[in-house]
């Protein structure tokens, strides 16, 4: 049973910051949880049979084949990964494991100016179904610093594996995270990406393989641009095997920040279904977005679209919702919050509920 | 309720209504005949406060109130409530959000929108992929909600099939039965006078009232003889 162990372990005047990352801290709705604060590991514990959770560094000194597996995505892309990393999580769930109520893990950033670098590793073996929710975080203490995390995710065979990634930053923090997952025989993997709070730089370009035949992924992302901000986020889906299928939906609202919106999609087999969807809405002047899609294929029987649209909140929307009463503002609010629709991101109602009431908050102290 | 005089309106720049008088009393249902173009809409949206109206002349009173300075929501406060002719889609914003926004009854809307037919659209996102039908039946749903004293309809039934039509009508005539609500109704077809008792009708024709009457009589000869007629008529400006 839950108890308030990880609680104790959060400082005061941090547990409404990683509350607002999607930490349940006293892990009621949890089946397992991870939190590390900058290079430290602070608590892990698994409260379900067939959830492993821990640090990488621990996980590498237990599981001969973690060894393995870390790296293994990367090599698999030829594409080289810093590897002076402190800690990162390593999640394993056991094959044919249904877990219902989500894995969380935090990254705190604690200490001023702290440069954290974690390497992840998230195992979901065959049949297996998890929800795993992780938060990155800025301490009150740290205004500046800076988080690199890599992350690598095996979603094997028939297994599923629904990943949101919430960001709570501060103005003077870069980040730069690197995910690859590597999906395999009628497995899905969706990524969510929420981050509503103000951060100097982001820049992350994560990438699904679709490596067996009947693999899924989508991407999804809702992000809130702030002035000074720069957040330059996409994705990349390769399929790798036939009949694969892709989606990224990107919802991105500029308050004055630049964002750039990123996705390719690259088709290296036959009969692939594939989709993008950017929308910005751009409400201060100075504020930017891009919309930057990219499908890529040699194949002949792939079905691959696009759809990117950019602009400002219409004054037909904002009228006909004054006509129902409410004032300008009012209006405003409700369309932004609808266009940061929290049912893109295919959740449980329990997270579902969790990630409205941190938009809500979010916007209500943003605009 | 609502009176309007020598209400003169621009739209960038260009004059499209010329010199308005019109009064709608308590209780009262005025139904505004005219061909496309003919300013109808205009009035209707400069009642409402939208933007890209603008008033060179005249005013608008509702209940005794200058409203031509205040903005939208304050002009529903006073009672005010407007029906699109083309609502916009909102994507994410449901239905059921607006109806909350309006209502605070769940058991007022629930049983509403079983009677509009809409509880499976309650959970859509508001006039997305709806039909023409669903869309008026939302927009009346809105407004039922909303329960305003003065409605603005501007062509209840234009894209509405004839069975929605009769839903609409029947749920709109009950509504305007009762104490002090009041309309002022666009029709192009005329079918909603099949079900709402309308107190009289008027024809604008460029941006200006031309004769005022009988709505049934007014629209039997609008259908035989055309709104040229309406122009050599002789009939007084009575509104």
């Amino acid at each position: 049973m839950p108890s308030d162990e990880l609680n104790k372990k959060v400082a005061e005047e941090d547990a409404d910051k990683l509350a607002s990352s999607g930490m349940d801290l006293s892990e009621k709705t949890r089946s397992a949880s991870f939190l590390q604060q900058d290079s430290q590991v602070e608590f892990r514990r698994s409260l379900f049979d067939g959830v492993e959770i821990m640090g990488t560094n621990e996980a590498l000194e237990k599981y001969p084949e973690a060894r393995e597996y870390y790296g293994k995505a990367f090599r698999s892309l030829g594409r080289e990964y810093p590897a002076d990393t402190e800690g990162g999580y390593f999640i394993r769930v056991r094959k044919g494991k249904a877990v219902e109520l989500p894995i969380q893990a935090c990254l705190l950033l604690k200490r001023q100016g702290f440069k954290q670098k974690v390497h992840n590793i998230v195992i979901i073996e065959e049949g297996a179904r998890a929800y795993l929710i992780t938060g990155c975080s800025a301490s009150k203490a740290a205004d500046e610093g800076f988080h690199l995390g890599i992350s690598e995710f095996f979603v094997q065979k028939g297994a599923y594996l629904n990943f949101t990634m919430i960001h709570t930053w501060k103005e003077d923090v870069t980040v730069k995270p690197m995910g690859i997952a590597l999906v395999e025989e009628g497995a899905t993997y969706i990524s969510n990406y929420v981050c509503m709070k103000p951060v100097k730089e982001i820049t992350m370009y994560p990438t699904a393989v679709l490596q067996g035949k009947g693999a899924r992924a989508s991407f999804n992302s809702l992000v809130l641009s702030h002035p000074n901000s720069l957040q330059d986020i996409g994705s990349r889906i390769i399929f790798r095997a036939d009949d694969t299928q892709g989606e990224m939906i990107a919802r991105a609202v500029s308050l004055g920040g630049r964002m750039i919106a990123r996705g390719q999609l690259k088709a290296e087999a036959e009969r692939v279904k594939a989709h993008l969807e950017c929308r910005g809405l751009i409400i201060s002047r100075e504020g930017t977005v891009e919309a930057i899609p990219e499908l890529d294929t040699n194949y002949r029987d792939v079905d691959m679209s696009h759809e990117a649209a950019i602009g400002k909140i219409s004054r037909e929307e904002i009228e006909y919702l004054s006509a129902r009463g409410m004032s300008v503002e009012e209006a405003q609010s409700v369309i932004v919050r609808g266009f940061m629709d929290v049912d893109i991101l295919g959740l449980p109602d329990i997270l579902k509920k969790e990630i409205e009431s941190l938009e809500e908050k979010s916007l209500k102290g943003s605009m | 309720m609502l009176e309007i005089k020598k209400l003169f309106v621009n739209i960038g720049g260009k004059p499209i209504l010329n010199g308005i008088n019109l009064s709608i009393k308590k209780g009262e249902v005025v139904i505004l005949f005219g061909p496309n173009g003919s300013g109808k809409s205009t009035l209707i949206k400069t009642i409402a406060g939208f933007s890209g109206y603008s008033v060179t002349g005249g005013s608008i009173t509702l209940n005794g109130k200058s409203v031509l300075e205040i903005p939208t929501e304050a002009r529903v406060r006073h009672g005010l409530g407007i029906m699109f002719q083309h609502p916009p889609v909102i994507r994410g914003v449901k239905l059921q959000q607006i109806a909350r926004y309006l209502c605070k009854d769940e058991a007022k809307i629930d049983d509403l929108a079983g009677k509009l037919s809409l509880k499976g659209h309650l959970a859509r996102d508001v006039n997305f992929g709806f039909s023409g039908g669903e869309m008026k039946r939302s927009e009346l749903f809105q407004l039922m909600l909303q329960n305003p004293d003065m409605l603005l309809l501007d062509e209840p039934e234009s894209g509405v099939d004839l069975e929605n039509i009769s839903i609409m009508g029947k749920v709109l005539d009950k509504y305007l039965k009762q104490e002090g609500k009041s309309a002022l109704i666009i029709t192009h077809t005329g079918y909603i006078l099949d079900y709402v008792k309308a107190t009289r009708g008027c024809v604008m024709i460029d941006g200006r009232f031309w004769c005022a009457g009988d709505p049934k009589e007014m629209f039997r000869n609008i259908r035989s003889k055309g709104y040229e007629h309406c122009k050599v008529c002789e009939c007084p400006q009575t509104n």
